[in-house]
């Protein structure tokens, strides 16, 4: 029998003292081998050191840290401008009705069970996620060129792409809008792909640097692989125009480089889903591949439940199936299948037209609440006369306004006036209400004539 | 400008030819993959008509029905937390709570290293998620090191180090022979791996073989492990579900916690609270200090932003509000405990109507072992012979979810075996 030591009795006792009582627990012990056997190496655990000694702590992530700072903040005006997640008028986070019901079914149906999910998850989500984003009446779907995969919403559904790229696809370098996500670069990496940027934005107009994104992709390597916001660009809110996505996808097809579409925020650019959808069936409808993440995060306000979806558009059904088999592997280490309960959701709504009605006019409504929020910061500003062009505002489109504003007029903003955003100035017009407004507005009027 | 617009002109023309020249698929020569050993078998069992059937293949728990179960405490707090709260982003870390929860069930009510702030501690998706996060941080944080797992081990084991890029080797455990433990050697290995390797070891109800070592046997390997430096990582899928005591099942973690070591965690709540579909689990690695602590948190969460940003709520809403709930937390006990006890039933049924068949042969394992799974012994060709001829189906290894036995079908199934071992 084991003779019993007390194990360290404080919570002050230092980690020498820990040490030494490990030690003299051990040496104690009538150890059933030889003592001889036992090795003092410096590295023996005897030390009681970690091997994660050396671990530093992390810097906060740049877009969740601002909520961080944002809930330490007493004052009682202080406004959260920050993460992408959207407010009611009355600042509060929103559950869609049609969530709720949904919800209710599954709650109620007592035949529901949580088992495992198959690798790829829900059959009838994929199914039913691939008609939403590419069109119920596809060539691609139809012909079952299409596979489709269950994912952690859209960040599950790019790392889970990437990876596959990295371990199947000739090129392993992708091609990143400047600015983008700020999350994009890392996922990519550790998915083992090489990034690099295209010019995107034009502080100058506020607007898309449409010359500087054709000649960056256009001077990429055949093959490479270029990440493309479908919709409501994060964080610029500045999208291409119908006639300048066809110029972007002749010029993509005729190099052969390969479409990665970030799909955030279908449905909640313009209110309406198959407009949001514009840029990805486009390509296609040439008959050409690409890679689709979609999230349903915003436009199915179910951000925690994780819920999105990968799909990897072939030119032929058999290698569809193949593609989808090698998706299996990348899932199976990383997290074996999705869960259950989010997806489920969003397929009771998907496959019901009176659910599925329901949620457009719902999706429409944040969506124009936003528009709106957009039209009386405008206004706002220009009542006040606030020096600058002020129309990216409602030129912008989505969640986000890239303001222009830069980073010391941000830090006076959070510091003097308590309206907290990210440092590079996009501001979360989901975060806004008509009450706030003239707050917001007022703060960068201060901001912009105070500070330059 | 002219150029451009001319260029342009030249690209439009050559966009059906550029259409028909796509029509080759850069997947082309993408290699269709092989099944996954373990849930090829359900499918397998799905497709097949007949009305004997028995799936002892996957490890899911049924009752003796053969019916998935959903927990009652599950039910309850899933009433509770419907229509309540809001579904936002959880931090990267994942739900506090049920964080907390959790690691009172592996270190103890009332561990002092909770108090501390000693343990970095996630959210993650289940037990395969809480092993890749930790795989992925061995890698970025020892990159020299390698991980041994032992032979045999859960299959997916391999997979997730190799593809965190983590060299492996492995470690004896289980002995054919004695349909046991190969301790001896599993020491040998542990003396011979060079100082401060990583060891997977599974913390109870080792899978596929349900061999555990004894408490004598864990005070030793303890022993050898801290002598050679070496850290070890524990993977605890089936707390309460071995014995139908989480804390007897924790009993080898408490040996490591008590000889000093810093360990690391993986715990899932697939099977012990039934809620596989849901993916909840969690990552702990006791650390020096509290400061050490928040730093390895902090990098935990640096990996887990690039793979999913942050954990799904609903499962960790249902863990929290069961394990804060002391009736609630109670019940849950009890029924875990019904659920390893049918369990252990059916393994001295199945033992007790193979031995009254007059089998030739010794089944004092199914009783020995613990846990899901009975590892037969059963050769590839005999589990082949159990599907083909009686429409059973096991991985080829001989490994038998016992969660799949009932009162229903133990006869028919040792009538079986019987028949291919005779």
């Amino acid at each position: 029998m084991r003779p019993e030591f007390t194990s360290p009795s404080s919570s002050s006792s230092s980690s020498a003292d820990r040490r030494l009582n490990a030690l003299v627990r051990h040496l104690a012990t009538p150890s059933m081998v030889s003592q001889t056997a036992v090795a003092f190496s410096p590295t023996s655990g005897f030390h009681g050191d970690s091997v994660f000694s050396h671990v530093v702590r992390a810097p906060e992530d740049p877009i969740l840290g601002v909520t961080v700072a944002y809930n330490k903040d007493p004052s009682p005006v202080k406004l959260n401008l920050g993460v992408g997640a959207y407010r009611t008028e009355e600042g509060k986070p929103l559950v869609l009705n049609v969530v709720r019901k949904a919800e209710q079914m599954l709650l109620n149906d007592k035949s529901r069970v949580k088992e495992y999910l198959p690798i790829v998850g829900i059959a009838e989500f994929n199914k039913l996620s691939a008609q939403l984003i590419f069109g119920a009446d596809s060539p691609a779907i139809r012909e079952n060129r299409v596979t489709t995969v269950q994912c952690l919403s859209g960040t599950g559904s790019l790392r889970v792409g990437a990876e596959f790229l990295a371990r199947h696809y000739h090129q392993k370098t992708i091609y990143i809008p400047q600015p983008t996500w700020g999350n994009h670069p890392k996922v990519f990496t550790l998915a083992g792909l090489s990034v690099k940027t295209y010019r995107y934005y034009d502080p100058t107009t506020r607007g898309l640097n449409f010359q500087g994104l054709l000649e960056d992709l256009g001077s990429a390597p055949s093959g490479s692989i270029v990440l493309l916001h479908a919709c409501a660009h994060n964080p610029t809110g500045v999208d291409p125009t119908l006639q300048q996505w066809e110029q972007i996808r002749q010029l993509m097809r005729s190099k052969a480089l390969l479409p990665f579409f970030d799909s955030a925020y279908q449905g909640f650019a313009s209110g309406n889903l198959d407009e949001d959808a514009q840029s990805i069936r486009m390509f296609v409808t040439d008959g050409g591949e690409c890679f689709v993440a979609q999230s349903y995060a915003k436009n199915m306000g179910l951000y925690g439940e994780r819920v999105g979806a990968l799909s990897v558009v072939c030119t032929a059904a058999d290698v569809a199936s193949k593609v989808e088999s090698q998706l299996k592997l990348v899932i199976r280490p990383m997290f074996s299948n999705p869960p259950i309960h989010g997806a489920s959701i969003v397929a009771t709504i998907l496959k019901d037209s009176n659910l599925f009605n329901e949620w457009t006019i719902e999706l429409k409504a944040m969506a124009d609440r936003i528009i709106s929020m957009r039209k009386q910061l405008f206004d706002a500003l220009r009542a006040r006369g606030t020096p600058g062009d002020w129309s990216h505002i409602i030129k912008q489109i989505g969640m986000f306004t890239f303001t222009g504003l830069n980073s010391k007029q941000v830090e006076f903003m959070t510091r003097e006036c308590h309206i907290y955003m990210t440092s590079d100035g996009r501001i979360s017009m989901a975060g806004l209400s008509s009450k706030t407004v003239p707050h917001l507005a007022d703060a960068i009027h201060a901001a912009v004539t105070r500070m330059t | 400008m002219a150029i451009r617009r001319a260029m342009s002109g030249r690209i439009m023309d050559r966009t059906a030819v550029v259409g028909a020249r796509y029509m080759s698929s850069w997947w082309r020569s993408v290699q269709p993959a092989p099944k996954d050993p373990i849930l090829g078998v359900t499918e397998a069992f799905l497709a097949d008509q007949s009305p004997d059937k028995v799936n002892v293949g996957v490890g899911a728990y049924r009752d003796d029905n053969g019916k998935p179960v959903v927990l009652e405490c599950v039910r309850e707090a899933e009433r509770r937390i419907a229509g309540n709260l809001n579904m936002e982003y959880l931090p990267m870390g994942g739900s506090v709570k049920m964080v907390e929860e959790t690691l009172k069930l592996a270190y103890g009510e009332n561990s002092e290293l909770i108090k501390e702030k000693r343990i970095a501690a996630v959210q993650a998706l289940s037990g395969t998620g809480a092993c890749r996060l930790f795989a992925d941080f061995q890698k970025r944080f020892c990159p020299d090191s390698q991980i041994y797992i032992p032979v045999p081990t859960w299959a997916n084991h391999h997979n997730i180090w190799r593809d965190a890029q983590v060299p492996q080797k492995t470690y004896h455990y289980y002995h054919p022979e004695s349909k046991g433990l190969d301790f001896a050697a599993m020491i040998d290995d542990i003396k011979n791996a060079p100082n401060g390797s990583f060891f997977l070891l599974h913390a109870c109800a080792h899978n596929p073989t349900g061999v555990d070592p004894s408490e004598e046997q864990w005070r030793e390997i303890s022993h050898h492990i801290k002598a050679k430096g070496h850290f070890a990582f524990f993977d605890m899928a089936y707390q309460g579900f071995a014995s139908g005591d989480p804390e007897k099942d924790a009993k080898a973690i408490r040996i490591f916690l008590e000889d000093g070591h810093h360990i690391g965690i993986s715990q899932s709540y697939a099977k012990n609270m039934g809620l596989y579909g849901q993916r909840v689990g969690c990552l702990s690695v006791l650390c020096e200090d509290e400061k050490q602590a928040v730093a390895v948190k902090s990098q935990l969460q640096q990996l887990a932003r690039p793979m999913y940003s942050n954990p799904p709520v609903h499962g960790a809403l249902i863990v929290s509000t069961i394990l804060s709930d002391p009736d609630l937390k109670k019940q849950w006990l009890k029924e875990v405990k019904v659920m390893a006890d049918r369990i252990i039933g059916m393994r001295t049924a199945l033992r007790g109507n193979l031995e009254k068949l007059g089998s030739p042969l010794s089944w004092q394992h199914i009783t020995n072992q613990i846990g899901m799974f009975c590892y037969s012994g059963l050769t590839p060709e005999q589990v082949d012979r159990l599907t083909n001829e009686f429409h059973i189906y096991m991985t080829r290894n001989g490994r038998i979810s016992m969660a799949g036995v009932t009162t229903g079908n133990v006869k028919y199934l040792a009538n079986a075996i019987h028949e291919v071992t005779k």
